[in-house]
């Protein structure tokens, strides 16, 4: 039997004496592409965190292909929030999808002709092959996530982690990325994004994982997005309510 | 061996050409003049590096730049400038109980207490800042101020023992690189070169990590450990500037070189090269400074040196100086108005049916709204830059436009009407509600969205007040026409819709 590619047991997170996720069981198939949604503080971001150790996890494991994070880290690609890193950082486009071949590079390599050469295929994927040489600073937000995604790719892992990808960015860019997403996905790759907007969720995902510091529900999105679940996940939030109210209709 | 002579001989070279030239600026100068040679020698004596005393100040003033740029480079980039400060300043007891526990001024000793120290003091800012609801700032200054007083008190008592008093242990505090013993440049020396090959052979660990640590950790880079020995350089490179340069300023010569690169380029590899080279030279020109007045601390003089460095880069960086700013604003919000006012020529030759090459100034001023001073300013600009001729009549002003100020003039007369068409037809803006928008965009379009829009409009010829655009090939005809017959250019009128 083929390995799963994620699979995670009991995973809890603990922050600052507060819990942000408990006892987190799922198991994640092959070539899915995989919605996580849930209100905010249900600890989205922090479920893909703990997946790949940056946040460390209170009790818990998590497998990857198998293996711990560590021991299969080239294997997982990751797209983190926009606004988590300083967008004046003296890098170029280029230099910052070279970090996604760091992994592969070993602990004295040097980006070679190669590393380069995927590089540049990424940022074409993404339509951003002409900013190559731009200071990241010039970028708008929609840019900002192609090149993020772009780095990603990079990466040539067979998961990806994508912590909100579609947030302040426009839809020429939203539709790009799904595009690109989908591909991934028909190529066999395991995808799990972070996404709040749930009349897109349905459209976008094969799977969806409704969570709110617990998995509420795990399953195909045809299974899952219904009116009972994410009352349940969402709670009696009423503005979020009569949204879903709509994404169901 | 040949090697160090040539170079020796070269640098020599470079020193005596930079002094020549000093002394001839000052020789006009009578009063001046006995001083800048003696200025000049001094100068030629301190970098030539044959007074071996002096070439142990100078040496350890290179290493300390070059650590410090180095290593502050990556403070400012990531923000922890205020923990470069604290840690400078954290240092200072750790020197003291070096000296009491070796009994004398003994550089390791020093080096191995006050690098203890700082790292004490930072691990004290992080239990405070995450065992109490005090923020990072609060603990940074009070673990500061805190150690920087124990230090002090510290050496004050030192000072008062028979051994302490000749140590000369208070020059820690501001620094006096003429102090530099052989020993302690040896350990300076260690330090650089151990931070460089650092930098270098990790440049991509430490790059990733100080620009987004997560993403560093999803890679399955040591992250930590690359953070914590960019930590412990830093440690290492305070502790051995502090001879040189003084616990009080140290860490103004990490953050000053390397803000000064920061303004000069956007790439890391060359901010670090830069930052490096700001800080040797100001270390070595303060270094000089202190040289020359046997009571300067050499702290403040470097520090002014690097100051003067950020000032120059702060008035005249090209991308981020402000006078490098100032120019392109103003040189845009030029290009701006004559822009407008090619416009407003324009759209008086058509209220005229395009009859007649000349516009009349009274005329341009109704349609601008502007008085005869203001419009006649106008013109002189366009005049100035070859967009416009002024023929002046008995009792009238005539403006006409050169071909190049026709092209101009219908470029952005098409610019804006072909973007109010698209804001009318593809954003469904009501027609009256988008002059204010193009009259915006008609001085940023480029010729590729030019293009664009006149594809998506379906290459259209009227805007949506029924007025025509000039289309791109009519204006490259204008411009034949123009430039061959001026008198056939005055009589070319727009296309019929």
């Amino acid at each position: 039997m083929a390995a799963i590619p994620l699979e995670t047991h009991d995973l809890t997170v603990v922050y600052n004496k507060k819990p942000a996720l408990y006892g987190i069981d799922i198991e994640v198939p092959e070539g899915k592409l995989v919605g996580i949604i849930g209100p905010n503080g249900a600890g989205k971001s922090t479920l893909i965190k703990a997946i790949m150790g940056i946040v460390p996890a209170t009790s818990g494991w998590v497998k990857i292909y198998d293996k711990p994070f560590k021991k299969n880290a080239k294997r997982v690609g990751y797209v983190p929030q926009r606004e988590s890193v300083d967008w004046d950082f003296p890098v170029s486009v280029m230099d910052l999808v070279l970090m996604g071949r760091y992994g592969k590079m070993g602990l004295f390599g040097r980006a070679k002709k190669e590393d380069r050469e995927i590089a540049r295929e990424c940022l074409d994927k993404v339509g951003m092959l002409p900013f190559a040489d731009r200071q990241i600073s010039n970028l708008s937000g929609g840019q900002q996530q192609r090149v993020f995604l772009a780095r990603a790719l990079a990466q040539e892992s067979d998961i990806y982690l994508m912590d909100e990808p579609f947030v302040g960015v426009d839809a020429a860019t939203e539709s790009a990325i799904i595009k690109i997403l989908h591909e991934l996905r028909d190529k066999g790759k395991t995808i799990l994004v972070v996404h709040h907007d749930l009349p897109t969720a349905k459209r976008y995902f094969d799977m969806l994982l409704l969570l709110n510091m617990r998995v509420v529900a795990f399953g195909p999105t045809s299974e899952v997005f219904n009116y009972d679940l994410l009352q349940k996940t969402y709670g009696g939030r009423l503005t979020i309510l009569s949204e879903v109210a709509d994404a169901i209709r | 061996m040949r090697f160090d002579k040539m170079w020796q001989r070269l640098y020599r070279g470079i020193v005596l050409g930079c002094v020549f030239l000093g002394d001839a600026s000052l020789r006009a100068d009578r009063i001046g003049e006995m001083d800048s040679i003696s200025y000049g020698g001094q100068f030629l004596r301190f970098f030539s590096m044959e007074d071996p005393l002096l070439r142990t100040v100078l040496l350890g003033s290179l290493c300390l730049g070059l650590c410090c740029g180095l290593l502050g480079s990556f403070i400012v980039v990531r923000k922890l400038s205020l923990v470069g400060d604290a840690l400078s300043h954290a240092v200072l007891p750790g020197v003291a109980i070096g000296f009491i526990v070796a009994g004398e001024k003994d550089p390791v000793a020093i080096f191995i207490g006050a690098t203890v120290a700082g790292l004490l003091g930072t691990v004290l800012v992080s239990l405070i800042k995450n065992t109490t609801h005090i923020k990072e700032d609060s603990s940074l200054g009070m673990v500061l101020a805190g150690f920087y007083g124990v230090g002090v008190v510290l050496i004050t008592m030192i000072q008062k023992t028979s051994v302490g008093n000749k140590a000369g242990l208070d020059k820690f505090l501001f620094g006096q690189a003429a102090a530099l013993t052989d020993k302690e440049v040896g350990v300076m020396a260690i330090v650089a070169f151990v931070s460089l090959l650092v930098v270098v052979v990790f440049y991509k660990q430490l790059l990733v990590g100080s620009f987004d640590a997560a993403y560093s950790k999803a890679l399955g880079l040591p992250t930590r450990f690359f953070h914590y020995l960019l930590m412990l350089l830093l440690a290492f490179s305070v502790v051995i500037s502090l001879q040189a340069v003084g616990a009080v300023l140290v860490s103004a010569m990490l953050i000053i070189p390397a803000s000064s690169a920061y303004l000069l380029t956007d790439r890391m590899h060359r901010m670090l090269i830069l930052a490096c080279l700001f800080g040797m030279i100001t270390g070595a020109f303060g270094a000089f400074l202190s040289y020359m007045g046997p009571n300067l601390a050499t702290g403040p003089l470097m520090v002014l040196a690097a100051s003067s460095v950020f000032v120059v880069c702060f008035f005249f960086s090209p991308k981020h100086g402000i006078i490098s700013r100032w120019l392109r604003f103003r040189r845009r919000a030029n290009r701006v108005r004559s822009e407008n006012s090619l416009k407003a020529i324009y759209q008086v030759r058509e209220s005229l049916g395009f009859k007649g090459e000349g516009v009349l100034l009274s005329d341009l001023g109704d349609r601008m709204r502007e008085s005869a001073k203001e419009v006649k300013s106008r013109v002189d600009a366009l005049v100035r830059y070859d967009l416009a001729d002024l023929k002046v009549h008995d009792d009238s002003c005539e403006v006409y436009l050169t071909p190049e100020g026709w092209v101009r003039a219908c470029a952005v007369v098409r610019n804006h009407r072909l973007w109010e068409l698209y804001l009318t037809k593809q954003a469904e803006f009501e027609p009256d509600h988008v002059h204010d928008d193009a009259e915006v965009i008609e001085h940023i379009l480029g010729e590729d969205t030019v293009r664009e829009l006149e594809r998506l409009l379906d290459f259209p010829t009227r805007d949506p007040h029924g007025k025509l655009i000039p289309s791109l090939t009519d204006l490259q005809r204008t411009l034949t026409y123009a430039s061959s017959k001026g008198e056939e250019a005055s009589g070319y009128s727009m296309p019929k819709g």
